[in-house]
């Protein structure tokens, strides 16, 4: 039988992609419908994230389906001792879609080899976030209208974000040039700049976040500086204002330009940007919802057509 | 040749690793367990080689390697050769080379890796062109020659 759990989307083709955003947008002009009535979707959060599991649930609730699940793995056999294929297996028997959360990588991968029903994963780790990936996709397509071409400025912690990896793994088809803006600590990875360099995309680092250095911008995706992922706190000190956004810097840039954000923020936007008309981020975390329909019907083999010609 | 016609020929049914670099010899025959085996064992070391200098060869009786155990040794030293011999007759001589998927021999290095954490079979692919191996479940690379074996 083929396996059609979505572990990753770094991989997919442009057509792939595209035609999940087709789908996305069809659930954003028709969010709530009951093309799942009588599936069951188990959510197995074996490290807790609210913000994603909730956008996962509604996603299922919207579609008509029944949500079974945990949410907190201290409450589950995982601390018996029972390993996770054991409670895949288990929970293969109950459920049509398992959405999957672990703090182990590669913990996603290995739950889909172990079992027939489709896997989603929401999050394994420092290693992938599909589900993230695919709504910041869906994000910049909605506003600027294509994915094609576009400067994308990533800005704060591009070491350990894993939305900023996944995110430049996917824009690989669409010819992007990326600024990579960071603290000498937290900037891009070797092995991600090595990514570019193999695929040929174009991007340029710098550590200045000014008014000028975002003027061409089309998409600026901001992220968590935290403390706790430096070594040196010094340096920290030196530069935890210096990745701040302010509405103040917005004066020279783009019409087209939107801010995105994965949420939730510390303090890396100030809330005078909330007014400006840049700021998407709320409305991006709102596309995440019609983007995780669009993946649970995706791993359920619903089609776009059966879809649009439900009644 | 003649250290060598002298260990190889009195082998009537067993297996010969040739080619193995001095240094390399112990580190094999310890992966092998050699002390577990019942059978003639003969290791040898700082043997003439027109190819390598001096090298180590190791000669055991009644043996036949699993193409498993083979790749655990290419992991740590590729290029050895190989020959099985039965009934005195040299049935297959060939490099024990690095297979493209290594299952179960790595250990991998990323401690918040699936792999370290649950009863498991691990899963490298093999890059002999940039000399990594990748951890099929978290991503992470070991340089060849800097692995740890399971
Ligand atoms: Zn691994």
């Amino acid at each position: 039988m083929e396996n059609r759990s979505i572990v990753s989307i770094a991989d997919y083709s442009r057509e792939k992609i595209q035609y999940l955003l087709d789908m996305a947008a069809e659930f954003e002009r028709k969010p709530n419908r009951t093309i799942l009535q009588g599936k069951v979707v188990a959510t197995l959060f074996f490290e807790p994230s609210t913000r994603t599991r909730l956008s996962f649930e509604t996603a299922a609730n919207r579609l008509g389906a029944r949500v079974i699940g945990f949410a907190d793995p201290k409450i589950t056999s995982g601390t018996k001792g029972e390993t996770l294929k054991d409670t895949i297996k288990m929970v293969s028997n109950y459920a049509d879609v398992i959405v999957m959360r672990h703090k182990l990588e590669g913990a996603a991968l290995y739950a889909s080899e172990v079992t027939n029903v489709p896997i989603i994963n929401a999050g394994d780790g420092s290693n992938l976030h599909p589900s993230q990936t695919m709504l910041d996709l869906y994000s910049i397509y909605k506003t600027q209208g294509t994915l094609e071409n576009l400067n994308i400025y990533m800005v704060g912690d591009l070491k350990y974000g894993r939305t900023v990896h996944s995110l430049l793994m996917s824009m690989r088809p669409y010819n992007p040039t990326f600024h990579f803006i960071a603290p000498k600590e937290l900037e891009m990875p070797e092995e991600y700049k090595e990514y570019c360099k193999e695929k040929g995309i174009k991007y340029i680092e710098q550590q200045d976040f000014t008014e000028d250095t975002i003027a061409d911008a089309d998409i600026l995706y901001m992220t968590r500086v935290q403390k706790e992922r430096f070594s040196d706190l010094m340096e920290y000190e030196r530069v935890k204002d210096a990745y701040i956004l302010r509405a103040d810097m917005l004066g020279k840039c783009r019409d087209n330009m939107k801010i995105l954000h994965p949420l939730p923020r510390v303090n890396e936007i100030e809330y005078d940007v909330d007014d400006s008309k840049h700021a998407y981020y709320f409305q991006q975390a709102q596309n995440g919802l019609y983007a995780r329909e669009a993946l649970i019907c995706d791993v359920l083999g619903i089609t776009l057509d059966e879809i649009k010609n439900e009644k | 040749m003649k250290n060598k016609d002298l260990l190889v020929a009195a082998l009537q049914n067993g297996s010969v690793i040739d080619h193995i670099p001095t240094d390399k010899l112990f580190t094999i025959a310890r992966l092998l367990e050699l002390e577990k085996f019942v059978e003639p064992v003969t290791i040898g070391n700082n043997l003439e080689s027109s190819k390598m200098g001096k090298k180590g060869l190791i000669k055991v009786s009644g043996k036949f390697f699993t193409d498993q155990e083979l790749s655990r040794l290419a992991v740590v030293c590729p290029n050895m050769q190989l020959t099985v011999i039965r009934d005195y007759e040299v049935v297959e001589k060939r490099e024990i080379a690095l297979p493209a998927r290594l299952v179960n021999v790595v250990k991998c290095a990323n401690p918040v890796c699936i792999t370290n954490n649950e009863p498991m079979k691990t899963i490298f692919e093999v890059d002999k062109l940039k000399g990594l191996v990748q951890c099929h479940y978290c991503g992470k690379t070991q340089k060849i020659g800097k692995i740890n074996l399971l």
